[in-house]
């Protein structure tokens, strides 16, 4: 993470405070916004944020390192969400993972250009595990082939 | 003629691919068929789980594959024609019809976000009540039904509304708790994604009992298909005079507004969660004082579970006695319980309380899906503890399960097979409780670090002896010295795996 001195206010951070008024209780529906428009939370529209809301810094640093979804780095192409909760382990979530990492040469929570592994603590899918979360569609009884399928199909319906 | 045909848009359906199943459907049904998207009836193994609307009543077909289409209108299927799919009425099958459900009465029955299909089976009834009552007629009403937090703690509803009531008037909030992060639990979701006009139903009485013109519904992000369908029912009940000022030509006042949570399962604790609703970090607070008193923004709030809340309209409609007539002993009324891990027939099961253990798992659920033997259920969550097959008599409820060294928790039931390796799974709510702990109270934030590295040791086979002793001596400290739940409870699922299966932990190097 690199802090830069200049102070160039970040225009869609800023448009995002105005639509919620400058309220700070808004934060995490703020940074939610923004990361899902630019995908991370830079150090520029967090600067922004703690202007527009009036609070330090250091509280809005505070609360994105707190919560797990809020990112402060560019993040993979595909970001696969794997549950890693009891119910998952209990029909093989642990194998899975083990294939998926071996197979895409990345470890779970540990990064990747085109595909990331993260852990995620239960998606509600506990009776059709294991359980996944893709571009915010849930996949259930997931294998590694269906993994290869999530990833090759949006890559074809992006590519259209 | 054109039938009607339910396709259920529950998360859970459209994770095994419901949705390119009722576009098929549509697609090859030359304009005959009308795709209704309903909830899900909770037999989750059966989805997607296709419902044909015919004279007797619905049909029900599943699991349904895009495949599979072709053939059910070979086998006229629109007509309720038999096929290797077909499971005959819904309603009659066994693990649909043996079931009471009050709160979840209408999930899967209803398109969820058809206001009129709603009132007609039996919505807004208990609302129109209590817009006819004052505050403390309705606090009585839950008091005597016997109402207790769906949550896991298991609270009095009707004391926690009555000290909200009692304060000052003035700014008062109340709060959906819809961050459902225990593993094996889906009840809120299904009835946010079911039936979500229950949910505000439930909202818009409480804020009535206590006075509050506000509300939030606090859900997680993990939960995309709830968050979409809780904002389309909340503007569909704006737009009909059920939310906003002057609620059914009466003055009462209550806005709702759905706030999202960012991957924090402490917040679901309910001083972290309204720290969270104020934008702040999701730290767990000292009671007293507790919300009722000073909440959010310091203000009276009270935090109920999303069934909890989701019980009260039907408590209402059809008052106490109704209500608390199910049940066994101090826990009244049903409980959605959840089957969920490995299970042959997984899903969602309410019954009264002191239903048996052994009937949810091995009669409603039919034992194992892989076809091994059960090895340990974990009730209550990743908090809960384990236990065996042998205590399977136990029935379900609040004290008797605490009884038996576990908990309620929120109604789930995650089965485990032979294979299982307890030590690891005893590491993994060490390993959980590390990641998911909000740091404020050192037991749970070190505590958790310190039994996994310990547990680590002992898998390992270091002086295995006195490392037990040291993650024995560990748990008694979390549990005394934790500031709530989470570092409180987090012992109980490791404690519970050392005493059923010691020699996992004496002796872990065997190969089983």
């Amino acid at each position: 993470m690199t802090t830069l001195l200049n102070t160039i206010e970040h225009a869609f951070a800023k448009k995002v405070c105005v639509a919620h008024h400058d309220r700070s209780d808004e934060l995490l529906e703020i940074l939610h916004e923004i990361q899902k428009e630019e995908g991370f939370l830079s150090d520029a529209a967090l600067r922004t944020i703690s202007k527009s809301l009036n609070l330090s810094r250091a509280e809005v640093h505070g609360v994105v390192s707190f919560y797990h979804d809020f990112k402060r780095e560019k993040q993979a192409e595909n970001v696969i969400k794997i549950c890693r909760a009891e119910a998952c382990q209990a029909v093989g979530v642990n194998e899975l993972i083990r294939d998926a990492e071996s197979y895409y040469g990345v470890k779970l929570d540990n990064g990747g250009d085109t595909v990331s592994l993260e852990s995620i603590f239960c998606l509600g899918n506990c009776a059709l595990g294991p359980a996944v979360l893709y571009n915010n569609n849930l996949y259930g009884r997931v294998s590694l082939s269906e993994i290869q399928n999530m990833i090759k199909f949006n890559k074809e319906v992006q590519g259209q | 003629m054109i039938v009607n045909v339910y396709v259920p848009c529950d998360a859970a359906a459209l994770s095994v691919g419901a949705d390119n199943v009722a576009n098929t459907i549509l697609k090859q049904s030359n304009g005959k068929v009308n795709i209704i998207r309903n909830g899900s009836r909770g037999m989750l193994w059966l989805e997607p789980l296709v419902e044909v609307e015919t004279l007797k009543g619905r049909v029900a077909y599943g699991p349904v594959g895009v495949d599979d289409v072709k053939s059910l209108f070979d086998s006229n299927f629109l007509e309720g024609g038999d096929h290797s799919l077909c499971h005959g009425l819904t309603e009659e099958i066994p693990f649909f019809a043996n079931q009471e459900r009050l709160t979840f009465a209408r999930v899967g029955k209803i398109n969820p976000l058809d206001l009129n299909d709603y009132e007609a089976n039996g919505g807004l009834l208990g609302l129109k009540n209590a817009l006819s009552m004052k505050p403390s007629q309705i606090v009585d009403i839950i008091k005597d039904s016997g109402l207790r937090g769906r949550g896991g703690a298991g609270f009095p509803t009707g004391i926690k509304w009555e000290t909200a009531c009692a304060q000052p008037d003035g700014q008062k909030y109340i709060c959906a708790n819809a961050d459902e992060g225990d593993s094996g639990t889906f009840a809120d979701r299904m009835l946010m994604e079911g039936d979500p006009f229950s949910l505000i139903e439930g909202m818009i009485i409480g804020a009535r009992a206590i006075g509050a013109d506000k509300g939030y519904i606090y859900v997680r992000s993990e939960y995309p298909h709830a968050i979409r369908t809780l904002k389309s029912a909340i503007i569909i009940m704006e737009e009909s005079g059920w939310l906003g000022e002057g609620i059914n030509d009466t003055e009462t006042n209550f806005k709702l507004s759905v706030r999202i949570g960012a991957g924090a399962y402490i917040c679901g604790e309910e001083s972290s969660m309204l720290e969270s609703l104020e934008g702040k970090r999701g730290q767990v607070k000292v009671k007293p004082p507790i919300p009722a008193v000073s909440g959010m923004f310091g203000k009276p709030t009270i935090v109920n579970n999303v069934l909890t809340l989701g019980s009260v309209p039907f408590i209402l409609a059809h008052g106490a006695k109704s209500y608390a007539n199910f049940g066994e002993g101090r826990s009244k009324g049903t409980q959605p319980f959840q089957l969920a891990g490995d299970i042959k027939r997984g899903g969602l099961v309410e019954k009264a309380f002191g239903v048996s253990m052994e009937e949810l798992i091995n009669v409603y659920g039919g034992g194992t899906k892989s076809g091994r033997p059960i090895k340990a259920v974990q009730a209550g969550g990743p908090l809960g503890g384990y236990i065996t097959p042998e205590s399977f008599n136990v029935t379900m409820g609040y004290e008797t399960l605490a009884k038996a060294k576990t908990m309620l928790g929120h109604g789930g039931l995650v089965v485990f097979n032979d294979t299982t390796n307890m030590l690891s799974l005893a590491r993994y709510a060490m390993e959980f409780c590390e990641i998911e702990s909000c740091g404020k109270c050192t037991p749970c934030r070190i505590g958790s670090v310190r039994g996994k590295e310990t547990l680590d040791k002992i898998a390992s086979g270091k002086n295995i002896e006195e490392n037990i002793q040291i993650l024995d001596d560990l748990c008694d400290l979390m549990e005394e010295a934790s500031l709530c739940a989470m570092g409180g409870l987090t012992p109980m699922p490791v404690r519970t795996a050392m005493q059923l299966f010691p020699d996992e932990f004496t002796n872990p190097l065997i190969e089983r």
